[in-house]
């Protein structure tokens, strides 16, 4: 492409980006996140109805149903109500066959009902997302990268640049040159939010459905405000680690598909060029 | 249905649609019941176990609520009503002539009657049952602890677990279910007869049935008419250790 044009460009400079144990605990935290939100749902399936409190089972009130009548599916959160035919609480499988669980089969674990090979993936990769993000909260908080990269200074803060922050993204105006290597305030809490706060959430209320953990931890259980607001409490935070990341990925797509992916892998990120350059 | 009035660009986009994703969902399938898979996926159940039973304390007891906590119906599930002749007559006499045998590694087997039960020590606890669906029910229990059932047998140093067989048939075979020995002896694991101050009802497993606290609700047989100290749980049942962990694969240990 370069050939085309009448003198050669330099080619924009470039910048280490995103270290090793990023890298790694990216992708693994990737595919892991995707098999415990299949394997959720599948888990999800097996009883489609949230309660607040301790208890709550099918006689109780809940506040959100998936479920499904004679002829179509639909979902109930409090007393609002939406049909859900063909998605949610009805729907064809590949087969051609009807079928009236919560959570479609292509978006479940396995892709056929089973609690049973639902919960094996999801307690089992619980295990790889608890070690995964402990070893990179450890590296983060040691190897500097909170300190240096993720540490939100004073003047960040303050309303004027956080608004100020979220007007560019609304206007798809993101930094360039030098500016760009760096985290805005968004990314920043975005970022932080996820690893310090959505994710050791959702570990905390999983292990508070644990009734072995509950008789050595049931400080979790007054924390969370009972085993089923912890259940509700899983579901809602799972559902924002999903806005994360459809969020984060029309980001990417926005800021340059080719590249931010090529630095999440090589590490080495192009600073996209200055607007009057 | 809806169907029929679909648009025909709809119904073949819907088609083509589903084309596209039958090799990717049977291929995802394929590596759900591929053997070497799901050998690691187990590997999680026995880290569960093992941290759970290095973290918690042998004693440490399952959180017990008050009146005011209990759920305003205690919702049963699995079998609600044992099939058969045997059952039905012991249902009509009030499980007169129930007899719960205890026997395998034990120096004493025993044969106790209701009754027998009922004037041991007993222990009344409100606890919150999990079912492995997600669902949960608060109710209060009344029976005898099974380690005192267990002294009383004199269990053998070479038992490291329990089996309870049921009365309830379950398609092709009884159900039954097995704990190891921490479990057995753990000061909340009892055989209730009452449950919220009343007999037993049927459907909760009359007229004795386990509480095991701190697992889940599949393993809290029902229905109990005998228990056996065992060194192995081969041989017994598919030698999984309970009716739905040889059917479907549920965890052995459902501590989480």
């Amino acid at each position: 492409m370069n050939e085309a044009t009448p003198a050669p460009v330099p080619p924009p400079p470039r910048v280490y980006r995103h270290r090793l144990p990023t890298r790694i605990w990216h992708w693994l935290n990737a595919g892991t996140l995707l098999i415990m939100l299949m394997s959720g749902l599948m888990i999800f399936n097996a009883h489609p109805r949230l309660y607040w409190g301790e208890y709550g089972a099918n006689f109780d009130r809940a506040w959100l149903v998936i479920g499904s009548t004679a002829d179509e599916g639909y979902l109930r959160i409090g007393d609002w109500r939406v049909e859900t035919t063909g998605v949610l609480g009805r729907w064809t499988n590949a087969e051609g066959v009807e079928k009236t669980w919560a959570f479609p089969g292509w978006a479940t674990i396995p892709t056929s009902y089973s609690l049973a090979d639902g919960r094996r993936w999801h307690l089992f990769f619980a295990w790889v997302m608890a070690i995964g993000l402990t070893l990179y909260m450890l590296w983060t908080a040691i190897g500097g990268h909170l300190k240096k990269d993720l540490h939100v200074r004073r003047d960040e803060w303050s309303p004027r640049h956080i608004w100020h922050d979220i007007k560019d993204h609304a206007r798809l105006r993101f930094p360039r040159g030098e500016a760009e290597a760096r985290y805005g305030i968004l990314q920043k809490l975005s970022y932080i939010g996820v690893i310090f706060i959505l994710l050791p959430l959702m570990i905390a209320t999983g292990l508070t459905m644990s009734p072995g953990l509950n008789a050595s931890a049931p400080w979790l259980l007054d924390l969370f405000g009972g085993r089923q607001s912890a259940r509700s409490i899983h579901f809602i935070a799972a559902w924002a680690l999903v806005a994360f990341f459809l969020v984060h990925i029309l980001m990417v797509l926005l800021a340059g598909p080719v590249n931010e992916v090529r630095s999440m892998v090589t590490g080495w990120f192009r600073l996209p060029p200055e607007k009057d350059a | 249905m809806s169907e029929i009035i679909l648009p025909r660009r709809q119904l073949i986009a819907r088609a083509g649609g589903l084309a596209a994703t039958l090799p990717l969902l049977s291929a995802c399938d394929a590596i759900n019941d591929a053997p070497a898979v799901r050998k690691i996926l187990s590997m999680g159940e026995e880290m569960n176990r093992a941290s759970q039973r290095a973290l918690i304390d042998r004693n440490a007891l399952a959180r017990e609520y008050s009146r005011a906590d209990l759920s305003p119906y205690f919702r049963p599930n699995g079998t609600r009503l044992p099939a058969g002749a045997a059952y039905a007559a012991h249902a009509a006499s009030g499980f007169a002539d129930w007899r719960v045998a205890v026997t395998g590694l034990v120096a004493r087997p025993l044969s106790l009657s209701m009754a027998d039960i009922r004037t041991m020590p007993q222990r009344t606890q409100i606890t919150r049952h999990d079912c492995v669906e997600g669902w949960s029910a608060i109710g209060q229990w009344t029976g005898v602890q099974l380690s005192r059932i267990l002294a009383a047998a004199g269990v053998r140093d070479s038992a490291r677990y329990i089996v309870f067989r049921c009365a309830d048939r379950l398609g092709d075979a009884l159900y039954y279910e097995s704990c190891d020995m921490v479990d057995a002896r753990h000061p909340q694991t009892i055989l209730a007869w009452a449950l919220n101050d009343a007999v037993l009802p049927i459907a909760n497993g009359a007229p004795l049935r386990l509480r095991i606290e701190r697992q889940l609700g599949y393993k809290h047989a029902k229905y109990v008419n005998a228990i056996e100290a065992v060194a192995s749980l081969d041989g017994i049942g598919a030698g999984k250790g309970g009716y739905w962990e040889d059917r479907i694969d549920y965890e052995w240990y459902a501590g989480i």
